[in-house]
């Protein structure tokens, strides 16, 4: 478990490094305005090739400033960590609960003649609680 | 990757929308069949948009001095097959074009092709290739969002070139010059994305085994066994 912990956060590490290294090295400086979008410098390639072209359709709703873009970036990126957050929250709780009610079955199943042993144990949790009083009656 | 609104002539425009259009419905059918036959694989789809949401949303800084977008679309090609990436990524791509001025209407066409299209494919043909060869999963899932991602501005490229051929140049110039905009911009942002989709299969094979078997995914020894023989009689 600590070993995949490991791995995990290496993967992390390595993501984050991959960001961060562009930054330090300075790997922006050769330019007038270091990291820009690629997208931007795509349209100004098109304007050096084509210096007559007009874009003939313009967006229909234009965030008004660049704080209110990035507001909206956020809010995009948000919504998909929550759900993300939600799916692996919800898988863990829900394994917990099956652990804990198969475990109790089996506790109760050992413990049939002791009555205190029983009790005890389901003053513990509240996870599978119907699990456990199904299989001890 | 997102070409921007009305920088598509548009003959162009419309072509890339007509070539999209079936993939994307039918993308929407496969994906009605997947919740219909499978309910319980509904939050798994949602989170493999939600990879794709999160992941186009971030913008990261490489190393030609400019920033680009990962894409998001290898996780959810390999998990559940790329038609129903087309689905999930033109919704992404909806809502940045709507909201964010980001990509647009007259050019969504294209950049559903680029990403919702031709990125899903190669990667998830890329990973079934490596199955097949055995290659271990987290490395075929690596190889499958890399490719994913790194064909997406391939194609973006190619697109462009075809809008805007350079005058002195012709095709092959402008591809060289879109290319190493978005192409090699793209290739650091492509290993981030291999390897944050690595980091989430890891956590889906912790999480979700069942769901994942039932997919085709993890292998379980039987139908392994059952694989291996439908193989040999192949090679027989």
């Amino acid at each position: 478990m600590s070993r995949n912990a490991r791995i995990n956060g290496l993967l992390l590490l390595a993501v984050a490094a991959l960001a961060v290294l562009p930054l330090v090295l300075g790997l922006g400086d050769h330019k007038e305005e270091p990291f820009t979008g690629a997208d931007g410098e795509a349209e100004t390639a098109i304007t050096e090739i084509d210096p007559d072209y007009e874009p003939w359709f313009s967006p229909l709703y234009e965030p008004p400033s660049g704080e209110i873009e990035s507001a909206l970036f956020s809010l995009q990126a948000a919504i998909g960590a929550g759900a993300l957050a939600y799916y692996f929250g919800l898988r863990r709780g829900r394994r917990q609960g099956e652990e804990r009610a198969s475990a109790r079955s089996r506790d109760a199943a050992g413990a049939a003649g002791g009555d205190v042993a029983a009790g005890a144990d389901t003053g513990a949790g509240a996870g599978g609680d119907g699990a456990a009083s199904g299989s001890r009656d | 990757m997102h070409i921007a609104e009305g920088f598509l002539p548009p003959a162009h425009a419309v072509a890339w929308g007509v070539a999209s259009a079936p993939f994307v419905v039918h993308g929407a059918r496969s994906l009605t069949r997947e919740v219909r036959e499978h309910p319980e694989s509904t939050l798994l789809l949602g989170a493999s948009g939600a990879f794709a949401f999160v992941l186009s949303a971030l913008k990261l800084p490489s190393v030609t001095g400019s920033c680009s977008h990962p894409t998001g679309t290898g996780l959810g090609a390999v998990l559940f097959r790329p038609p129903v990436m087309a689905v999930l990524g033109t919704i992404t791509l909806l809502f940045q074009a709507l909201l964010l001025a980001h990509g647009g209407l007259t050019t969504l066409g294209a950049n559903v092709f680029s990403m919702a299209i031709v990125g899903p494919w190669a990667g998830y043909g890329v990973y079934r290739l490596l199955r097949r060869y055995d290659v271990p999963l987290m490395v075929s899932v690596f190889s499958a969002a890399f490719v994913a991602d790194l064909s997406t501005y391939c194609v973006t490229s190619v697109q462009l070139a075809l809008a805007f051929p350079d005058p002195g140049s012709g095709f092959l110039g402008a591809l060289g010059k879109f290319g190493s905009i978005f192409a090699v911009t793209q290739i650091p942002l492509a290993v981030s994305e291999g390897l944050l989709t690595v980091l989430v299969m890891r956590m889906l094979v912790q999480s979700s085994r069942g769901e994942l078997t039932r997919l085709g995914v993890l292998v379980t020894s039987a139908t392994g066994r059952k694989r291996a023989e439908s193989a040999g009689a192949v090679s027989r």
